[in-house]
């Protein structure tokens, strides 16, 4: 399993590279400049319930690997923008999550069901919290 | 001779946060400044979609954007500043005004889907939050406005997420932000540090992930409580409803939590002001009037 593991990690293939090449054109960013100094995760208010910290998501994109995209993370991320103001290396990692989170959401996955919301507590939310949600996890 | 400026209220303005919007009106009145609703806002979308392709969620907020040039043109306004409350129209307004006049294929592509509005982006319009505006009138204009100074309401400020923050963009220092401190300090209030004062509050995930934003708020909330402040004060809908609103809830999960009402900034200052009228104060939850009628901020009922 470790092998396997880390022989997808030194095998660079194509798949990789256009991975790698989609999140930083809908990020704007480069993923490259990212020394993996961890300020990111460290200063993350939601870090507690992410499956991959906010650095380990750079360094798989960096790699090409998909992974975040399955994970819990991106969509737990409350694009606080903590994590943008601390990167000594410029990066707007909350601008990665969003783009990881835009693959899927063209791909029609969506994080939350409406249906899934108590009917109760949708009557009570404020419009602001409502709209802001489905905006970045599901449209 | 008062200074009339465009003001984008935004949806929850109307709705949950109209104590927000009283308040805001009546204080900047007396502060010489008017602010006049923009004819025909729409809701700005809350959130600034990242994706460096996107012109779709562009469409809301450019449309808000027209309308103060329109709303210039007509000489109602003096100017081309448009003044926000809540954060997050604040933010969304303002990174669309950038994202349109720094990317000249989003302005070509913009124009192609908005054809009945008159094109956006070579204007002077710029987006600012009232907490700015009342930073450039002056402290000392607001000190010698104020007539029931708060002397002994401890206010521990939280600023949240976007006003401070992405890089730019923030209307402070985003590590080590003053202006709240300094509003309160210019009100006769005393401030109380909270460590977490710009951490967020769970955002948006209180809708699906209510254990988080209460996990969140909670920590927050305690801290203001062991600061010993009487009351939070913030400049957010979303805010204080994961502040406020939500405190019921946050102590069904840490029942040691002790209420702490959370009040907008402008209602601290409509209060200072005397402007008891318009303050708003019972849409607020926890309700913050015995406190402030036992200091001897408000009237007996
Ligand atoms: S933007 Fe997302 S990843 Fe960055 S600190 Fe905030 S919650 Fe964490
Ligand atoms: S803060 Fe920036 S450089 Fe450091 S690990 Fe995070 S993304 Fe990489």
């Amino acid at each position: 399993m470790a092998l396997g593991v880390s022989r997808q990690y030194y095998k660079h293939g194509a798949e990789n590279i256009s991975f790698k090449a989609r999140v930083e054109e809908l990020s704007g960013q480069n993923i490259n400049l990212c020394y993996q100094c961890g300020a990111c995760s460290s200063g993350c208010p939601l870090s507690k319930e992410m499956d991959l910290l906010p650095s380990k998501v750079i360094r798989l994109v960096q790699l090409g690997r998909d992974d975040p995209l399955s994970s819990r993370t991106i969509w737990v991320c409350s694009t606080c923008f903590e994590c943008e103001v601390r990167c000594p290396r410029g990066i707007d990692i909350a601008s990665v999550m969003e783009a990881l989170r835009q693959i899927m959401l063209r791909r029609k996955y969506s994080d939350v069901k409406l249906e899934s919301i108590d009917p109760e507590k949708l009557r009570s939310l404020p419009q602001i919290a409502l709209i802001s949600n489905l905006r970045k996890l599901m449209a | 001779m008062s200074l009339r400026l465009a003001y984008y209220p935004g949806c929850t303005l109307k709705t949950n946060a109209r104590n927000y919007e009283i308040s805001a009106l009546a204080s900047s009145k007396a502060l010489g400044i008017e602010l006049i609703e923009l004819p025909r806002w729409n809701c700005c979308g809350t959130v600034h979609a990242l994706a460096k392709d996107d012109v779709m969620h562009y469409i809301a907020p450019v449309r808000n954007l027209i309308r103060v040039e329109q709303l210039k043109s007509s000489g109602l306004v003096d100017g081309e500043r448009l003044v926000t409350l809540c954060e997050m129209c604040y933010n969304t307004l303002k990174r669309a005004d950038i994202g349109v006049k720094e990317d000249q294929e989003r302005r070509r592509k913009l124009r192609e889907v908005m054809e009945e509005e008159p094109p956006y982006g070579g204007g002077g319009v710029e987006v600012i939050h009232l907490l700015q505006l009342i930073r450039e009138v002056g402290w000392e204009r607001v000190k010698k406005r104020v007539v029931r100074p708060l002397k002994g309401l401890r206010v521990a400020p939280y600023y949240g997420c976007l006003l401070l923050r992405p890089r730019g963009l923030g209307i402070d220092d985003a590590n080590n932000p003053t202006i709240f401190e300094r509003l309160i300090e210019s009100l006769g209030a005393e401030v109380v540090g909270i460590p977490f004062k710009a951490k967020c509050c769970g955002s948006y995930q209180t809708v699906h992930m209510g254990h988080v934003a209460s996990e969140l708020s909670y920590r927050i909330l305690r801290q203001a409580v062991e600061g010993k402040a009487d009351v939070i004060t913030l400049a957010c809908p979303l805010c204080e409803y994961n502040l406020g609103e939500r405190q019921g809830e946050i102590r069904g999960l840490f029942p040691d939590l002790k209420y702490i009402p959370v009040l907008y900034f402008t209602q601290l200052i409509a209060l200072a002001f005397g402007l008891e009228d318009s303050v708003g104060l019972e849409m607020n939850n926890p309700d913050p009037r015995p406190l402030l009628r036992m200091k001897g901020f408000l009237r007996e009922a």
